[in-house]
């Protein structure tokens, strides 16, 4: 503990969110600053590193105005705090932790730094809760559990607001829960956008709490706001027994904004510039999901990414696939066709569905109903190429039945609209398909 | 000895202490977190800290502690979950609660548990370095305790070991806290000792072996096995399953122990791991699986340094037992993890990068690792293996990547995971074209004896009717199957039966362990009837009729 406040004048360069100061004589890393400039306004900031006197600075806010002579920069002697209560349900925050709701602050339980701590792999407790989400091709095939990080895959221009959307307002287990809630966090997202989420929360029967960056705050805000509903999150999970499902979108703006920071420190880039950390720095967000044993609450992540250029082998769908378990992919071709949720099946996964269905968790026959559903559909996709290159009339009449079989998957069992299913609805459905074209039954 | 902290950046700390030594441990700032030095300098010391430096301060204390970064060897490690720096995180969630706490200390071995001596040597008798002098019964293993041999000599060729007379040594219950005797120049021994673990630990010599390590899996022990004391590297994009391979040979590979690393990879499949692996029992002994199995557990978000430094803790485990004359495999998931870890250390020391970003020294480092597998006389006289099956996972699912590339170089073994193969569903989504293994032919002596004549005879021709298929895929993209020839199209049968029936398996079924036995009779069993079939279809029956029984036309 120091006991005065330390303040310095001596910055000796700017660039961005990035200020060098001289001659300190006491700092941590990781610790908060207070850059005050010349008119007196006042910018958060993070001691980055440091080398002897010299420290280098990045400011969380706009650092537009700061000049060499009359930034002043007080340092606190704390790594990045924020206040937790169980009031914290049903209030939106920005990006820096200040209420945009018209309400005042609540008065707070006790402080919790953002980068939060490991959890110890001894004390996760394995996933295996189901979670109902009224889609059939998640629910049936690709089965999200408690604790789970599952995230979403889009492309420009695909409707993943709408699915999103759909989750948060069927989203339930199966023994109906009252403690049951949303945190939403915002990175970087257009007003458009925006509203159309806020909507939907506003419109939920559970609780929320939401973290909004815009797409004109400044870009530290859309590293610290996931940090935020992640910290919040543990906090309601572990200590209110809470589950929390934590939605953040679109981790694309928060990896761009990962490389612009980078870029700004000098640092070297990695593939596509991206830095060579962004692995390791993912991680410390998606792995924060989990169960721990001896608790009731749990921590489950939903984050949605767009995939530039449709691309999946992008480093951003690559590293999130690499660190989650498991990815929802959402496809340009059956949006085309109105499919609704436009999801495709076949690169999809849910690394932690074995532990979370059959008898006594979803229904005994799920496992072997999504295996043949998987299965055929795989196989008349496959032959859908084949089709393309000699015609229907080349194909033996088993083709023909898994081709239309493939038809029928899409509308039928992927395609629902505005109506959710129930987890029983989907396997009867899955069944009726696979009778329909007289398929092995279980 | 001790320094001050003169600067931070991400994992590394600079120091202006003096005289250390390269690799040595230390312990930084008031929170006590472990390091190790890595770069010296006249003026100052670069240190490598292996746990989050968030908070830690200019000018805050560093003390050196004259070890280089070593693990602690000695019984009780068995069932035991470590961190990368062989931390007991069981007892750590006991002591801390759910969450990782930095820079605390726990006793890496229990010292409150009672063990049973029984001695080997008694007094007056010589004792070299390497030798055993008793032993210890931990669970179904009988547990050698040795006399450590200096690290110094490690190259374990040349040096004669010191020769010291037992002047006293204990029979019976103990603690590991207690020594179990003494030397004539006075030197007390224990149960336990200590080694660095970037030294590989000494042995008599290397052998070449003929004997494979039998998986359980299919593909693996009949398209490409590995040989005990081999290495192989599985690479795959996210989602071709190299977790769960990587898993089920945990569980069903023909050895004594396995040592598994978890190495930056996720919390919650570990925790599936362990709870699975306390109830399955081992298919070779029946006994839980968990009592032959030690886990190195860095999940992703635990520090990156620390990720760097499991690989090699995981591996003087796996040597320490080994040394016992155990069979020992080593499971790494995911070896590109620990290369990315390199990268980003690498990075903040502002070293000269090579391919991607990735230092310059990772193929060598990588190959100095894969050089610590193989069966070796051990210094005792025994005879003990290492083996390693590790996986990878490239970037975009590029092969061509830096690690991918330089595992290829130095490893016996490639199991390539495909994505396509995954997106069917066809588990393990190993490539049949791609993969391949130096060790085929050592093998098939082994195969041809123990299991039966024509192994290795009927293996080729599964090989060959993958092969034939694949080029048959080009033509039937063109006219179509029903334009085939009937002896084509039963070939495309055939090679569906090998696939699904013999290549595929799945994990979470009955079928998730297949011993050689039963990996030939279906093998044999498809390849009877293509015999069958072929003959029948040149006396002319329609080919219908001959795949009436045992499959049905494509």
């Amino acid at each position: 503990m120091r006991l005065s406040e330390h303040s310095y004048r001596t910055v000796t360069s700017l660039a961005g969110p990035i200020l060098f100061l001289e001659n300190v004589r006491n700092a941590k890393i990781g610790e908060v600053v207070n850059v005050k400039t010349g008119e007196g306004r006042n910018i958060e900031g993070e001691v980055l590193s440091i080398d002897r006197g010299k420290v280098l600075i990045e400011v969380y806010g706009e650092s537009q105005g700061l000049d060499l002579g009359h930034t002043s920069v007080v340092f606190t002697d704390s790594v990045k705090k924020i206040p937790l209560s169980r009031d914290i349900v049903g209030r939106s925050f920005n990006g820096s932790f200040e209420p945009i709701d018209g309400l005042p602050m609540y008065i707070p339980d006790r402080y919790e730094a953002i980068t939060g701590v490991p959890i110890n792999p001894a004390s996760r407790s394995g996933p295996e809760e189901f979670i109902s989400t009224g889609l059939s091709v998640i629910d049936g095939l690709n089965t999200l559990v408690k604790g789970q990080k599952l995230p979403v895959f889009s492309a420009s221009g695909l409707p993943s607001r709408e699915v999103v959307a759909f989750i948060l307002k069927h989203a339930t287990t199966l023994a109906a829960e009252k403690n049951f809630m949303v945190i939403f966090a915002a990175l970087g997202l257009s007003f458009h956008d925006y509203s159309f989420y806020m909507e939907t929360l506003q419109q939920m029967a559970s609780g929320y709490t939401a973290f909004i960056t815009m797409a004109d705050d400044p870009v530290m805000e859309r590293l610290l706001a996931p940090r935020y509903a992640l910290t919040v999150a543990e906090y309601l999970a572990f200590e209110h027994d809470m589950d929390v499902l934590v939605i953040m979108t679109d981790m694309t703006n928060y990896c761009d904004a990962l490389r612009e920071i980078a870029t700004a420190r000098k640092e070297l880039p990695g593939r596509r510039g991206y830095p060579g950390y962004m692995y390791s720095d993912l991680a410390s967000l998606y792995e924060r999901a989990g169960r721990v044993n001896g608790k009731s609450g749990s921590v489950t992540m939903l984050p949605v990414l767009t995939m530039p250029e449709d691309d999946i082998t992008h480093p951003i769908p690559d590293l999130t696939g690499y660190i989650t378990e498991g990815q929802i992919v959402l496809s340009r071709e059956l949006h085309q066709k109105s499919i609704f949720p436009p999801v495709d099946a076949l690169p999809c996964l849910s690394r932690l569905m074995n532990s979370g269905i059959g008898k006594g968790k979803t229904r005994e026959d799920h496992r072997i109903v999504a295996n043949l559903l998987y299965k055929y559909y795989a196989k008349g996709r496959k032959l859908r190429k084949l089709e393309a290159i000699i015609g229907r009339e080349g194909l033996s009449s088993d083709d023909r039945v898994m081709l239309d079989f493939a038809d029928g998957f899409e509308k039928h069992f992927i395609h629902q609209g505005e109506k959710p299913r129930d987890i029983f609805q989907t396997l009867d459905e899955g069944r009726n398909i696979l009778a329909q074209f007289s398929l092995d039954l279980p | 000895m001790s320094g001050k902290i003169t600067g931070i950046s991400g994992p590394v700390v600079t120091t202006d202490m003096q005289g250390l030594k390269l690799n040595e441990k230390v312990s930084v700032g008031c929170g006590k977190l472990t390091g190790e030095a890595i770069r010296i300098e006249k003026a100052q010391a670069v240190i490598q800290v292996y746990e989050d430096t968030r908070g830690v301060g200019l000018h805050e204390p560093v003390t050196a502690t004259g070890m280089p970064l070593h693990v602690r060897l000695g019984p009780g490690m068995l069932s035991e979950m470590y961190d990368g720096l062989q931390r007991p995180l069981e007892r750590l969630l006991a002591e801390q609660g759910p969450f990782l706490i930095a820079g605390k200390e726990v006793d890496v071995l229990d010292y409150s548990r009672t063990w049973k001596h029984v001695p080997l040597k008694s007094e007056g008798d010589t004792l070299l370095q390497g030798e055993f002098f008793g032993y210890v019964e931990e669970g179904s293993f009988r547990h050698y305790l040795a006399y450590p041999t200096s690290s110094q000599s490690s190259r374990g060729d040349g040096k004669r070991p010191s020769k010291r007379r037992i002047a006293s040594i204990k029979e019976g219950a103990f603690t590991l806290g207690e020594p179990l005797g003494t030397l004539d120049d006075g030197t007390e021994f224990f149960a336990w000792h200590d080694w660095p673990v970037r030294i590989p630990k000494p042995f008599k010599k290397k052998a070449t072996s003929n004997e494979p390590l039998i998986t359980g899996q299919r593909s693996i022990d009949l398209m490409f096995p590995i040989a005990r004391g081999g290495t192989a590297v599985m690479p795959g994009g996210f989602g071709t399953g190299k977790t769960v391979l990587e898993q089920s040979i945990a569980k069903y590979a023909d050895v004594d122990i396995v040592i598994y690393v978890g190495c930056g990879e996720r919390g919650n499949e570990m925790a599936d791991l362990i709870e699975e692996f306390r109830v399955l029992s081992d298919p070779w002994a029946s006994k839980p699986l968990m009592e032959r199995t030690v886990l190195v557990v860095n999940t992703s978000n635990m520090p990156v340094a620390a990720r760097e430094a499991s690989i090699y803790t995981a591996v003087t485990i796996a040597e320490y037992y080994r040394d016992m004359g155990f069979h020992v495999l080593l499971l790494a998931d995911s070896l590109s993890r620990w290369a990315e870890a390199m990268r980003e250390i690498s990075a903040s020391l502002e070293e000269m990068p090579g391919e991607e970003g990735y230092p310059t020294y990772l193929s060598s480092r990588l190959a100095g690792f894969f050089e610590r597998a193989g069966v070796v006389e051990t210094i005792s006289g025994r005879n003990g293996s290492l083996t390693m099956i590790l996986s990878v996972s490239p970037a975009g699912a590029d092969f061509t990547e830096p690690v991918t590339q330089a595992c290829l170089r130095a490893t016996g073994a490639s199991l390539i995971l495909d994505t396509s193969l995954a997106y069917s569903r066809h588990y393990p989504a190993i490539n049949w074209n791609q993969s391949y293994s130096l060790y085929t032919t050592e093998l098939s002596e082994y195969f041809k004896e123990k299991v039966a004549e024509q192994w290795p005879a009927l293996q080729v021709r599964c090989r060959e009717i993958l092969q034939k298929e694949e080029s048959l895929k080009e033509v039937i993209e063109i006219i179509g199957v029903s334009g085939l020839q009937d002896d084509d199209r039963l070939l495309i049968t055939i090679a569906e039966k090998i696939r699904t029936e013999l290549l595929s398996q799945n994990a979470f079924s009955d079928d998730a362990f297949s011993p050689p036995e039963k990996t030939f009779s279906i093998m044999e069993r498809i390849i009877r009837f293509y015999d069958m079939a072929e003959s029948r279809l040149k006396n002319g029956e329609p080919l219908e009729d001959v795949l009436k029984e045992g499959g049905t036309a494509v």
